[in-house]
C-alpha cells in the first residue's frame, strides 16, 4: 500500500467531490418528509462544495501547467488501478463551472418538481460528484467509473422527473452514451494492457504513466476512434447529435442545465485529457476529417435551430452549433483554438445553463415551451425579457461578453489553420444572430397573445438569485477574460508544445486540397 | 492389475447411456436417474485415474465425494420439480417444461 | 487628458446603468435628468479633448491587457488624435442635442426610461467605438452599436414592423460583420497584431493580393454598417425607431462608423488600388441608387432614410478616390445637417401626431415655424446650396474626385447633387407649403413643438450654417485639412491640389447643379402641383420600380431568405429526423429484428438444449483432433 502522496496536505479534491453524496445520504436517511430541511440542506451542500471549488480555484498554482492537489491511494492492486486525483487548468475551470451550475439550480428548482422531491435533489448531488470525480480522475479506470456513474441519475432525472415522452427521451441518452462508453472501456482496457512493461506486470490505468507509453499507429488509430467516438456523443458531434434535443425536451429544467452546462463538456474535455495525448499521432492524422464534422455541426446545428417550433429544441440545437467551435478550437492544435474551445465550454455551460434555466421559469408560468404560442412576453414580463435578451445576446457571440471570446479566439485559431474552413465555420455566426434574434423577436416582441398574462407575476427574487450570478460572469469573461484565460494557459501551452511534432508529421488531406496554412 | 482401460470402458458406455437417457427420455424421472449414471460414469473416471496416478493418493476420491453430495442436492431437486409439476400438470413429461421459450 | 478620456465613454455608460436598473421603479418620467447631464459632461469634455487636439496633443493609452492567448495579445485602448477628435465632435453633438430634444418628444411614452438607457448605451458604445485604438476594441463596439440600434429601432417592438425592422438591421449588419471579423483575422494572421500602431507601421510589407483581400473584408463591414449598396436594406425599415433615434443614429453617428473606419484604416487601402476603386464604385453606385429611391418616397423619414444612405455613398466616393480628408469633411457636415433634418421631421411628426406620409401634410409652414426655417437650412445644406456646410464639404469631394481622374465618377455624383437637391425641397414642398391635405381636426390641432424640441434643431442649424465657412475655406486647404493632414499623410496621392480656377469652376457647376434640383421641385410642386401625378403615369413602370425600391428586398426574400428556410426545414425533417435518427432507430430494429429471426432456437425444451450442447461439444472435439487447436 502506498501512503498519500499528496501536495496539499488536505485532500481538497475528495472533500470537493464527496461531498454532495455526503449531502445526498444525510437528506435521503434523516430528512424524508420534511422538504423545507432537506431542500435547504441541498443548498447548503451545493454551496459548500461551490466554495471549496472557489477555494481551490484560488490556491490554484497559474504557473504552473503541471496537475495540483494530487492525491494518490492505491486501489485494486492486481489490476494497476490506483484512486488518483488532480487537476490542472482545463479541469478547474470545468469544476468551477460545475459546481456553479449545480448551486444555482437548486434554488431554480425549489418549486419545479411536485413528486418525489428529495430523491429529485438527492439525484443532483450524486450526479455533482460524478462530475466533480470525472474532472478530477488521473486514473483511467477511475475515470471511467465516475464517467458511468454520472450517467444513473442523470438517466432518472430525465426519466422520472421528464415530459410526456421521457421514457423515449432517457432510454435514447442512456442507449447513446453507453454505446460509445462500451467502446471507450473495451480501448481502455486494451491500452492498460498494451501499455504493461512485460507480460507480467499489472495493466496500467494510471495517466501519468500512460503517457509515457508508446503505442503503435493502427492501435492508436483504433484507441483513438473507440474514445472519440464516445466523446464525439457526448459533445455531441454531427451526426450523433439526436439524443440531445430528445433529452433536453423531455428533461426537467435542472436536467437541461446540468446536461448543457456540463455533461457536454465532458466531451470536450474528455478529448483534450485523453484522445489527444494518448494518441498524439492518430489525432493529428484525424485533424481534418474532424474540423469537417465540426463545421457541418457548426453550421447544420445553426440551420436546424432556425426552424424549431420549441424553445428547448432550439437551444438544444444551437448547442451542437456552439460545440462544434470547441471541436473546431481543439483541433486546430494551435494555443489559440485551444483556448478559444476552452473558452467556449465554459461560457456556453453559463450561456446555455441561463437559457434553460428562462426557459424553464417561462414554462412555469405559461406551461407551453411553443414558440408560435407565445408572443409579446416583454411587456407582461419585463425583467424576464431582460435577462432572455442579456443571455441570447451573448449567445450569439456578442462582443464583451462571454460568447464572444471564446468563438472568435476558436475561429482564430482555425483561420490560422485553414482559412476556407474557418470562412465557412465563420458564417455560422450569421446564422446564429438569425436564429436567436427572431427566436426572441417571436418571444417577446409583437402583440401580447394573451391578456391574462399581465396577471402573472415577473421573475421573482430567488430566480433573478439564480440567474445573476451567470449574468456576472458572462460579464466578466467577457470583458476581463485574462482571470479565466491565465487559469489555463499553461495547461493549454503544454498540450499544443506536445502535439506540435506530430501535427506537424501529419499534414492531413485537407492542407493538400487548399495549401493555404497560415503560420502559428 | 486391471488395465485402466476398462474402467474407462465402462464410465464411457455408462456416460453415453446416461446422456442419450437425459436427451431422449421423457419423464421426469427417467431423465434424473441417467443424470445419475452420468454423474457415476464420472466417478468411476475420477477413481480409476486416481489408483493410477502416483504421488497423489486420495485426490479423485474426494472428489467424487463431493460429486455424491452434490448429486444427493440434485436429486433432491430433481424430484422436487418432478412432484411440483406432477401437482401442477399431473403429468411427468419434461416437454411440457417450455415455459422459458422465447 | 487621459481623465477626460475615460470619463468620455464612462459617464454614459454609468448613466445607463443608473437608468437601466431604477428606472422602471423609481426614475420613470425622471429618467432623462442623469442621462441628459451625463452626455452633456461627456459633450464639455470632447470639445475640451478637441481643444486639446488642436494645440497638437494626442494620446494613445493602453487601459489592460484584454485577451493574451499566445501570440495574440489585445489591448483595451484608448487612441486619440485628430480624426478621433473630429469624430467625437460630431458624436458629442449631435450626441448632446438629441438627448435634449429627446427629452420632449419622448415626453409621455411608456418606454421613456428604456429609451434614454439604451440611447445611453449607444453614447458609450460609439463613443468607445472612435476612441479604440485597435481593430477588435473597434469590432467589439461596432456591434456593440449594433446591439444599440437594435434596441432601438425594435423601441415600439409591440409593433410588428418595428420589431422586424430591428432584427432586420442587426442581421443584415451581421453579414456584413462577418466580413468584417474575417479581414481582422486576416490582419493577425498576416501582421501579427491589431493594434492600429502595428498594423500601419507594418501595411507596407503586406503584398498586393493580401492588401486587397483584406481592405475587401473590412469594407464588407463598412458597407453593412454604412448601409451601401447591396446591404442597405437596413436602414430605410429602421425608420420605424422614434424619430430622435433616426437622427443619432441612422444619420449622425453610427452609420459613419463604417466610414470612419475605412478612414481610419487609410494605410491599408493606401496598399491596395483595387480596394479603393471597388470602395469609390460601390460608394459612388450606392449615391446615385439611393437618391433616385428618395425622388418619389412618400414617407418623409424614408427620403431622409434614402438621402443617408446616398450621402454616405458620398463619402465612400471620397475614400475611394482618395479625398480622404473630403470624406471625413462630408461626414461632419453630413452628421450635423442629417441630424438636424431628422429632429426637424420628428418635429413634424411630433405636431402632426404621428402622422408620417408626406401626401397628407401640406400647409405646415404657417404652424411650425422655427421648424420649417431650421428644415430650409437643413435642405438648403443637403442640396448644396452655396455658403452653408453641405456645399463645402460635397464639393470637395466633388472636386476631389475630378482632381484625381474620375471624371466618370464625377459626373455621375453630378447627377446625384441633382436628385439630391430635387427630392429636398420635394419634401419641403409637400410637407410645409400648399394647402393643407391632412385631416381638418389634426391640422388644427397641430403646433409648434415645446422649447426643449425646438432649441436643439436651433442649435444644430448654427453649425450647418457656417461649418463649412469655418472648416472648408479655402477649399483643398481649409482647416479641416490642415487638421486631418497628419492622419492621411500615408495614404494621400502624391501631388497637393491648391485652390484655383479649376477648383472654382467645378465649385460653380456643382452649385449650380443643386439649385437647379430646387427650382425643379419648386417648378414641379409649387408652382404646377398636377404635374407630378402626370408624370408619375407617363412613367409608370419606372415609378413603380422606383416606389418599390428597385424591389430589392422582394429579391432577398426570393432568392435568399425563403429558399434558406426551406432549406433548414428539409435540413431539420428529412436529414435530422429521417437519415440520422433513422438510422439510430433503424439500429434498433436490426437488433430487433435478429431477435424474431432467432425466436424459435429457444424453444424451452431442454432436451434440445442439451442436444445442441453435445453436438456443439462433439464438433470441438473432431476440431481439436483433426487440426490440434
Amino acid at each position: 500500500m502506498h501512503s498519500f502522496q499528496q501536495q496539499a496536505g488536505f485532500p481538497i479534491l475528495t472533500v470537493m467531490t464527496f461531498l454532495p453524496t455526503l449531502g445526498a445520504l444525510v437528506m435521503l436517511a434523516l430528512m424524508r418528509g420534511r422538504p423545507q430541511l432537506y431542500k435547504s440542506t441541498a443548498l447548503v451542500t451545493a454551496g459548500a462544495t461551490f466554495f471549496l471549488s472557489l477555494a481551490m480555484v484560488l490556491k490554484f498554482d497559474q504557473s504552473s501547467a503541471d496537475f495540483q492537489f494530487i492525491e494518490k491511494v492505491s486501489w485494486i492492486e492486481r489490476l494497476g488501478a490506483s484512486y488518483h486525483m488532480g487537476v490542472d487548468g482545463i479541469s478547474v475551470l470545468l469544476i468551477l463551472l460545475t459546481t456553479l451550475l449545480s448551486l444555482v439550480i437548486v434554488p431554480a428548482s425549489w418549486n419545479y418538481i411536485k413528486d418525489r422531491e428529495l430523491t429529485f435533489f438527492a439525484s443532483f448531488l450524486f450526479l455533482e460528484t460524478g462530475m466533480l470525480g470525472t474532472f478530477c480522475a488521473r486514473d483511467l479506470l477511475l475515470f471511467y467509473v465516475f464517467w458511468e456513474i454520472m450517467l444513473i441519475p442523470m438517466y432518472f432525472i430525465i426519466g422520472v422527473w421528464g415530459g410526456p415522452r421521457r421514457i423515449y427521451a432517457a432510454l435514447k441518452f442512456f442507449l447513446f452514451t453507453m454505446a460509445g462508453s462500451v467502446l471507450m472501456l473495451v480501448a481502455i482496457v486494451g491500452i492498460a494492457y498494451l501499455a504493461r512493461p512485460d507480460r507480467y506486470a499489472a495493466p496500467v490505468f494510471d495517466l501519468d504513466q500512460l503517457q509515457k507509453a508508446v503505442f503503435s499507429f493502427p492501435v492508436q488509430v483504433a484507441a483513438f476512434l473507440a474514445f472519440f467516438i464516445a466523446f464525439a456523443i457526448k459533445v455531441p458531434m454531427w451526426p450523433v447529435h439526436t439524443w440531445l434535443p430528445d433529452a433536453h425536451v423531455e428533461a426537467p429544467t435542472a436536467g437541461s442545465v446540468i446536461l448543457a452546462g456540463v455533461l457536454l463538456k465532458m466531451g470536450g474535455y474528455g478529448i483534450i485529457r485523453f484522445c489527444i495525448p494518448l494518441f498524439p499521432d492518430a489525432a493529428a492524422a484525424a485533424v481534418p476529417y474532424i474540423l469537417i464534422l465540426s463545421i457541418i455541426a457548426i453550421i447544420y446545428g445553426a440551420m436546424v435551430s432556425l426552424v424549431q417550433k420549441d424553445l428547448k429544441k432550439l437551444v438544444a440545437y444551437s448547442s451542437v452549433s456552439h460545440m462544434g467551435f470547441v471541436t473546431g478550437g481543439i483541433f486546430a492544435f494551435n494555443v489559440i483554438g485551444l483556448s478559444g474551445a476552452v473558452l467556449v465550454m465554459f461560457s456556453h455551460g453559463l450561456l446555455t445553463g441561463a437559457l434553460f434555466l428562462l426557459v424553464g421559469f417561462m414554462y412555469e408560468r405559461l406551461h407551453t415551451r411553443e414558440i408560435s404560442l407565445m408572443g409579446g412576453l416583454a411587456s407582461p414580463f419585463p425583467v424576464l425579457a431582460a435577462f432572455l435578451l442579456f443571455f441570447t445576446l451573448a449567445s450569439l457571440g456578442l462582443p464583451g461578453l462571454s460568447g464572444f471570446i471564446g468563438e472568435f479566439l476558436s475561429l482564430l485559431g482555425l483561420f490560422s489553420y485553414n482559412k476556407a474552413m474557418a470562412v465557412v465555420a465563420a458564417s455560422g455566426i450569421i446564422l446564429a444572430a438569425a436564429y436567436l434574434l427572431w427566436m426572441y423577436l417571436r418571444v417577446m416582441f409583437t402583440g401580447t397573445r394573451d391578456e391574462e398574462w399581465f396577471k402573472l407575476s415577473d421573475l421573482n427574487l430567488r430566480e433573478i438569485a439564480s440567474l445573476a450570478p451567470l449574468a456576472v460572469l458572462a460579464v466578466w469573461v467577457g470583458v476581463y477574460p485574462s482571470t479565466f484565460l491565465n487559469i489555463i494557459n499553461p495547461s493549454v501551452n503544454k498540450l499544443v508544445t506536445q502535439m506540435a511534432p506530430y501535427v506537424a508529421q501529419h499534414g492531413g488531406l485537407l492542407t493538400h486540397l487548399f495549401a493555404s496554412r497560415g503560420g502559428l | 492389475m486391471t488395465p485402466l482401460q476398462h474402467y474407462l470402458a465402462l464410465s464411457v458406455a455408462l456416460f453415453a447411456i446416461g446422456a442419450w437417457g437425459v436427451m431422449a427420455r421423457r419423464s421426469i424421472i427417467v431423465v434424473v436417474m441417467s443424470l445419475e449414471l452420468m454423474l457415476n460414469a464420472a466417478n468411476i473416471a475420477l477413481v480409476a485415474f486416481s489408483n493410477y496416478s502416483p504421488g497423489t493418493p486420495g485426490r479423485g476420491e474426494v472428489f467424487v465425494f463431493f460429486v455424491l453430495a452434490v448429486a444427493a442436492a440434485e436429486v433432491a431437486i430433481g424430484l422436487a420439480i418432478g412432484i411440483a409439476m406432477y401437482r401442477l400438470r399431473e403429468r411427468l413429461d419434461v416437454d411440457e417444461l417450455d415455459e422459458l421459450k422465447g | 487628458m487621459k481623465a477626460a478620456v475615460l470619463l468620455i465613454p464612462l459617464l454614459p455608460l454609468l448613466s445607463f446603468a443608473f437608468t437601466g436598473l431604477l428606472g422602471r421603479r423609481y426614475l420613470k418620467e425622471r429618467s432623462h435628468y442623469v442621462s441628459v447631464a451625463a452626455v452633456g459632461i461627456s459633450w464639455l469634455l470632447s470639445m475640451y479633448v478637441l481643444v486639446e487636439v488642436e494645440r497638437g496633443q494626442t494620446l494613445s493609452w493602453q487601459l489592460y491587457s484584454w485577451i493574451a492567448v499566445g501570440r495574440f495579445s489585445v489591448d483595451i485602448g484608448f487612441l486619440v488624435d485628430q480624426l478621433t477628435a473630429v469624430m467625437l465632435l460630431v458624436v458629442s453633438t449631435v450626441g448632446f442635442m438629441v438627448h435634449v430634444y429627446s427629452i420632449g418628444y419622448m415626453h409621455g411614452d411608456k418606454g421613456y426610461y428604456r429609451f434614454f438607457a439604451y440611447i445611453n448605451l449607444f453614447m458609450f458604445s460609439m463613443f468607445m467605438l472612435v476612441l479604440a485604438n485597435n481593430f477588435l476594441l473597434l469590432y467589439v463596439f461596432w456591434e456593440a452599436v449594433g446591439l444599440c440600434s437594435y434596441l432601438l429601432i425594435a423601441f415600439w417592438f409591440p409593433k410588428r414592423s418595428a420589431a422586424n425592422a430591428g432584427m432586420k438591421a442587426f442581421l443584415v449588419n451581421r453579414v456584413g460583420d462577418f466580413g468584417f471579423s474575417l479581414g481582422i483575422m486576416l490582419i493577425f494572421i498576416t501582421l501579427g497584431t491589431l493594434s492600429y500602431s502595428g498594423v500601419f507601421a507594418s501595411a507596407s510589407t503586406l503584398s498586393g493580393g493580401m492588401a486587397t483581400a483584406i481592405c475587401l473584408l473590412l469594407f464588407t463591414g463598412a458597407v453593412g454598417k454604412s448601409a451601401q449598396f447591396p446591404l442597405h436594406v437596413w436602414l430605410p425599415d429602421a425608420m420605424e425607431g422614434p424619430t430622435p433615434v433616426s437622427s443619432l443614429i441612422h444619420a449622425a453617428t453610427m452609420v459613419n462608423a463604417g466610414v470612419y473606419m475605412v478612414a481610419r484604416s487609410n494605410p491599408l487601402f493606401a496598399q491596395s488600388h483595387t480596394a479603393m476603386m471597388v470602395v469609390a464604385i460601390i460608394g459612388t453606385f450606392t449615391a446615385i441608387f439611393a437618391a433616385t429611391i428618395a425622388m418619389v418616397q412618400n414617407d418623409i423619414k424614408k427620403v431622409l432614410a434614402y438621402s443617408t444612405i446616398s450621402q454616405l455613398g458620398y463619402m465612400f466616393l471620397a475614400l475611394g478616390v482618395g479625398a480622404w480628408t473630403a470624406a471625413i469633411f462630408h461626414l461632419l457636415a453630413h452628421g450635423f445637417f442629417k441630424g438636424l433634418l431628422f429632429l426637424c421631421s420628428g418635429s413634424v411628426i411630433h405636431a402632426l401626431g404621428g402622422e408620417q406620409d408626406m401626401r397628407k401634410m401640406g400647409g405646415l409652414k404657417r404652424k411650425t415655424k422655427i421648424t420649417y426655417w431650421t428644415f430650409v437650412i437643413g435642405a438648403l445644406a443637403l442640396s448644396g446650396f452655396p455658403g452653408l456646410s453641405g456645399f463645402f464639404s460635397k464639393d470637395a469631394v466633388l472636386t476631389g474626385a475630378f482632381a484625381e481622374g474620375y471624371w466618370y465618377f464625377w459626373i455621375v455624383a453630378l447627377i446625384t447633387v441633382l436628385l439630391t437637391a430635387f427630392y429636398s425641397f420635394r419634401l419641403i414642398f409637400m410637407t410645409f407649403h400648399g394647402e393643407p391635405r391632412t385631416d381638418p381636426k389634426v391640422f388644427a390641432h397641430a403646433h409648434e413643438s415645446p422649447r426643449v424640441m425646438t432649441v436643439p434643431l436651433i442649435l444644430l442649424a448654427i453649425p450647418t450654417v457656417i461649418g463649412g465657412l469655418m472648416l472648408g475655406i479655402p477649399p483643398e486647404n481649409g482647416h479641416i485639412d490642415r487638421l486631418l493632414h497628419h492622419i492621411f499623410e500615408a495614404a494621400i496621392p502624391a501631388g497637393e491640389h491648391v485652390f484655383g480656377p479649376l477648383t472654382l469652376s467645378l465649385m460653380i457647376i456643382s452649385a449650380l447643379v443643386g439649385i437647379a434640383g430646387i427650382l425643379l421641385a419648386w417648378h414641379l410642386y409649387e408652382r404646377c402641383p398636377w404635374l407630378p401625378n402626370a408624370a408619375c403615369k407617363r412613367a409608370g413602370r419606372l415609378y413603380t420600380l422606383l416606389l418599390n425600391k428597385y424591389y430589392i428586398d422582394e429579391i432577398y426574400a426570393a432568392v435568399i431568405i425563403n429558399p434558406l428556410r426551406g432549406f433548414c426545414g428539409w435540413l431539420w425533417r428529412f436529414v435530422d429526423a429521417g437519415v440520422i435518427d433513422g438510422a439510430v432507430n433503424g439500429a434498433g430494429w436490426l437488433a430487433m429484428g435478429a431477435g424474431r429471426l432467432l425466436r424459435p432456437i429457444q424453444s424451452g425444451k431442454v432436451q434440445g438444449y442439451l442436444f445442441s450442447m453435445f453436438l456443439g461439444l462433439l464438433a470441438l472435439m473432431v476440431a481439436y483432433l483433426l487440426f490440434n487447436i
